[in-house]
């Protein structure tokens, strides 16, 4: 256990003084102004014209609904767009790390010392796991806040939905981690975003097909999960968070219509362990 | 545990592909000796070193490390390892680099302390110790690599090129280092393409061609019994030369200068006074021990085993 806590801290160092932390923190904060800017305004339109519509009627009723409605929908975007940003952090901090330290030798001292390669990968799993997890708070936390202090809304269930969101990228880590013991950095970027790409259409296959209630283009989609089960991640944290009545309305671009089940939740957990041991497996039988 | 090996290896072989990097290397260290492991470019050096640390699995044959079947973590306790062209945790500082390297051997904290700063003084880094190693130069990387091997006293040390990269000075201090490791009767495994370092440093050598060791030999032999001495002096009769064969042979002749093997080096000083006695002017009686070089060119051909 000491020798996980010793790599898992020299990964943290390494993440701050390489400026990888600093980058974060910056390009996120740039993020998170951009993203204020524009839900102010967004949203301010949203609730005039909710109100002029209505315009003390009978329909005012509906007034606060709209907002929920519009704020709901433009916080998903945000944590879409967060969620995104968090795998890209994830897959691009994993790529270079096993393969990057054998082919530069770096890691060559680290491994004759009394110490386990398991450890040497968990040690780096669980300081990276850390870094997303900063991440994440900044990039959703931001997001969160903003939209609570702008319009006094905040969606249910954030901590599943964060949580699943987080759960994403440390697949995401995993998965880089893995191939990172096998491939190069380049290879390990390819393999990952392709695919992250697989995943993302499938599951808007997934989508569409529960639109038209096509069930062949809902099975395409599950298998698509069931290869890289990333997306499926990202749909049920987009379900836990939306509002009521826009899971009865159908398709909204950040929400969900096809709803993975929590069977799927389970087997990506099952997936992210099966793909961390893969990792350990290649990394002790490597030649260094 | 049989102290007496540092090292032991039986046909350890390693196939990429088709193609055999270690054929089957078999050879013996004792603890205490410094040993020398030389051979030409691709005779398999590098990935025989890595067999024996446990980086680079062998195909077959067996190896032990003090004792302890390579790769026994109990075992790199007691080892310290400096690899060729070693790269760094660069975004470290010194300091913090050598804190990092004895965690992992699993020193209590107060003794690391102790031993870093003993340390960092002993290969004259102790002023940029606060330094990133980022801003370190060739040199500098070098010392503080060595350091790294020897944090946990190791009782056996692997040595990959120590003195690539360094100046004069350095390459001293890494000879000095190396003696007192062995006073301290802790074995070294010195790989160094450097034979006049290899040379003055260690007690024995092996040259490893294709993978597999074609002599092993202690460099104490290297001249024994036979010295080439070089006499320069003027009045040289055939006479005279003539009489310089009791104490040696091969012996050539030219105007002012003469050159003959002798068996041992006490000879010298009689040659000498012989040469004076008959009237000679000597300048000098210079012995020229076989070097190195000339064995490894020996052993392993001209072509470098290519």
């Amino acid at each position: 256990m000491t020798n996980i806590w010793i790599l898992a801290r020299m990964t943290f160092r390494e993440a701050i003084r390489r400026r990888i932390v600093a980058t974060g923190l910056v390009l996120g904060l740039c993020f998170l102004i951009i993203y204020s800017i524009g839900f102010h305004f967004i949203f301010g339109q949203i609730v005039r014209t909710a109100s002029a519509v209505s315009g003390g009627s009978a329909l005012a009723a509906v007034t606060p609904v709209a907002n929920v409605e519009g704020a709901n929908t433009l916080l998903l975007l945000g944590l879409y767009a967060a969620t995104f940003l968090s795998i890209a952090m994830a897959a691009l901090l994993a790529a270079d790390t096993l393969s990057g330290e054998i082919s530069s030798g770096t890691i060559q001292t680290i491994v004759t010392k009394p110490i386990r390669r398991m450890e040497i990968v968990l040690g780096k799993w669980l300081g990276f796991a850390f870094l997303l997890g900063l991440y994440l708070a900044l990039m959703g936390g931001g997001t969160l806040l903003s939209v609570f202090l702008q319009a006094g809304y905040l969606p249910d269930h954030v901590l599943a939905g964060l949580s699943l969101i987080y759960f994403e990228a440390l697949l995401i880590m995993t998965i880089s981690m893995a191939c990172s013991s096998a491939f190069s950095a380049l290879a390990t970027g390819g393999i990952v975003f392709g695919l992250y790409g697989l995943a993302f259409i499938g599951g808007w296959i997934e989508q569409f097909g529960a639109i038209l209630q096509n069930p062949t283009a809902i099975k395409v989609g599950i298998i698509a999960s069931l290869i890289i089960p990333s997306e499926a991640l990202w749909r049920r944290a987009a379900f836990e968070m939306q509002t009521p009545l826009a899971g009865v309305l159908g398709l909204s671009p950040f929400g969900t219509v096809s709803v993975p089940s929590l069977l799927m939740i389970a087997y990506t957990a099952v997936y992210l362990l099966a793909t961390l041991a893969a990792a350990i497996r290649v990394f002790e039988k490597r030649d260094i | 545990m049989p102290e007496s090996l540092a090292i032991d290896t039986h046909e350890l072989r390693k196939v990429f592909g088709e193609q055999a990097a270690v054929k089957g290397l078999t050879l013996q260290v004792r603890q205490g000796e410094v040993f020398g492991f030389l051979g030409p470019n691709g005779a398999g050096k590098t990935t025989s070193i890595k067999m024996l640390l446990g980086l680079v699995a062998p195909s077959s044959g067996r190896a032990s490390l003090l004792g302890a079947p390579v790769g026994d973590r109990d075992m790199l306790r007691y080892m310290g390892f400096l690899p060729e062209h070693f790269r760094f945790q660069e975004w470290l500082t010194a300091e913090e680099f050598l804190e990092l390297h004895g965690q992992l051997y699993g020193m209590p904290p107060r003794d690391l302390r102790s031993r870093i700063n003993e340390l960092l003084e002993r290969v004259g880094l102790s002023d940029f110790r606060k330094k990133l190693l980022r801003t370190f130069s060739k040199g500098m990387l070098q010392r503080i690599g060595l350091a790294q091997a020897l944090l946990n006293r190791p009782r056996l040390v692997f040595l990959d090129e120590p003195t690539s990269g360094l100046d004069p000075v350095g390459r001293r201090l890494v000879r000095d280092m190396i003696r007192e490791l062995r006073e301290a009767d802790t074995s070294v495994f010195l790989n160094s393409h450097l034979l006049s370092e290899i040379e003055v440093t260690c007690d024995r050598v092996a040259f490893i061609r294709h993978g597999e060791v074609i002599r092993a030999m202690e460099l104490s032999s290297l001249d024994a019994g036979q010295i080439n001495v070089l006499i320069r002096a003027k009045g040289l009769s055939p006479e005279i030369t003539a009489g310089l064969s009791q104490w040696g042979r091969n012996l050539q002749i030219g105007p002012e200068t003469v050159n003959m093997i002798i068996s041992a080096e006490s000879a010298m000083p009689e040659i000498t006074r012989y040469l004076v006695m008959h009237g000679a002017e000597v300048y000098a009686v210079t012995p020229k021990h076989a070097s190195l070089e000339e064995v490894f060119i020996e052993t392993v051909g001209k072509d470098g085993g290519l």
